[in-house]
């Protein structure tokens, strides 16, 4: 499956719709941008509740295609930009991360 | 009220925190007083006009976060809590722009003390940033202006990450712990190596060992609630590079490192 797909597939608001397409091979779940930074290496999606722009920059630094926010938090203008700016998407969902995760785990899974 | 009225007038000021044992309990202001004028109660307690539901902030955030709150509640003022609970101060809209012409006076003078023009051009560069505490805001520019100019010119994906990821890291331990400083960047081709070097003014770190250990962190609540202050800047930094050097007074730390490059062919990219 294609990052693209997945707003549709996981029912997710999609909040920055300018990013590269690429195949969904991978996703890391934390609130703690330093355990991203070591650890999100080969992540495709970043699932998180930190909706602020700092994120964006550490997405990016560790080449993350987008990021999803769970909990419907709310995002400020700042942070679309950034990822606009980045090329990163932001996605949202009503749902918490445990089960954003074993979403996104079980579609991985099964391919 | 008669008595509030008598304390706001002597102090020129138009609100006044209440307290009850060392605890805020609310604020009363002229627009109370007027309402008890107007009630022509004016010797009913204080208690009975005040404010119970009072936004407080607390006496480590961010000058941001107060100017924020002012935006967002269009109270004049709010008062301070430690960590304690206990009322500490009050923060009024002038105090902030006083305090914040005065250091844009100072951060003016800086820049003219300190602005040199990065070297930019031929195979390698120099390039550095000044960070202040606790702004989140511009933190992070140095990594990413790294990162392009290393993109520029060609280096692994790799190497460049690891590269961003201390700048990244050594920028915003700057902003969570320090009162500012500065981070610069060396790149040079000749020598195949990568320095940065981030330099604060304070307070300095109490215990390095502990510093370095992952998990451990100082950092207040709120800035974890950002995200940040996970204990792992430290040691995520030592991890990505190949030479650590740290050195700590009150009056500052330094932090060194060096990260090798591969050798580069004589043609800049």
């Amino acid at each position: 499956m294609n990052l693209r797909e997945l707003p549709k597939v996981l029912d997710l608001e999609v909040l920055q719709d300018t990013f590269d397409d690429r195949p969904l091979s991978g996703a890391y779940t934390s609130d703690l941008l330093s355990d991203v930074m070591a650890h999100a290496n080969d992540a495709d999606v970043l699932i998180t509740i930190q909706s602020h722009k700092n994120t964006v920059a550490v997405a990016s630094l560790v080449g993350v295609g987008a990021i999803l926010l769970s909990n419907n938090r709310p995002v400020p203008e700042e942070m679309i930009q950034a990822a606009r700016d980045e090329s990163i998407g932001i996605f949202r969902s009503r749902e918490n991360q445990f089960v954003l995760s074993g979403r996104i785990y079980r579609i991985l899974n099964a391919e | 009220m008669r008595h509030a009225q008598q304390a706001m007038k002597a102090n020129g000021i138009s609100g006044m925190p209440v307290v009850e044992d060392e605890r805020l309990v609310g604020i009363v202001s002229m627009d109370d007083v007027i309402q008890a004028l107007v009630e022509g109660r004016t010797d009913s307690p204080i208690r009975d006009y005040m404010s119970r539901n009072v936004i407080v902030l607390e006496d480590d955030m961010p000058v941001s976060f107060g100017i924020s709150y002012l935006d967002k509640y269009r109270f004049g003022r709010f008062p301070i809590l430690n960590a304690g609970r206990q009322l500490v101060g009050i923060v009024t809209s002038r105090d902030i722009i006083n305090a914040l012409l005065l250091e844009i006076h100072r951060e003016v003078e800086r820049f003219e003390a300190t602005y040199s023009q990065p070297q930019l051009d031929g195979p390698g560069f120099t390039l550095e940033y000044t960070t202040r505490g606790f702004d989140f805001e511009t933190a992070g520019r140095l990594s990413t202006e790294t990162k392009r100019q290393l993109k520029m010119r060609n280096l692994p994906p790799k190497l460049i990450r690891r590269v961003a990821v201390a700048c990244y890291e050594l920028e915003m331990n700057q902003v969570v712990h320090s009162h500012g400083g500065t981070v610069r960047v060396e790149y040079d081709p000749r020598n195949g190596t990568i320095k940065i070097v981030a330099a604060d003014r304070g307070p300095g770190i109490v215990n390095l060992e502990e510093a370095l250990t992952e998990g451990f962190s100082t950092a207040t609540e709120w800035v974890r609630s950002l995200g940040f202050g996970a204990g792992m800047g430290l040691s995520n930094t030592r991890r990505v590079t190949d030479k650590f050097d740290i050195q700590s007074t009150p009056a500052g730390t330094v932090v060194r490192v060096t990260i090798n490059t591969p050798e580069v062919s004589n043609e800049p990219a």
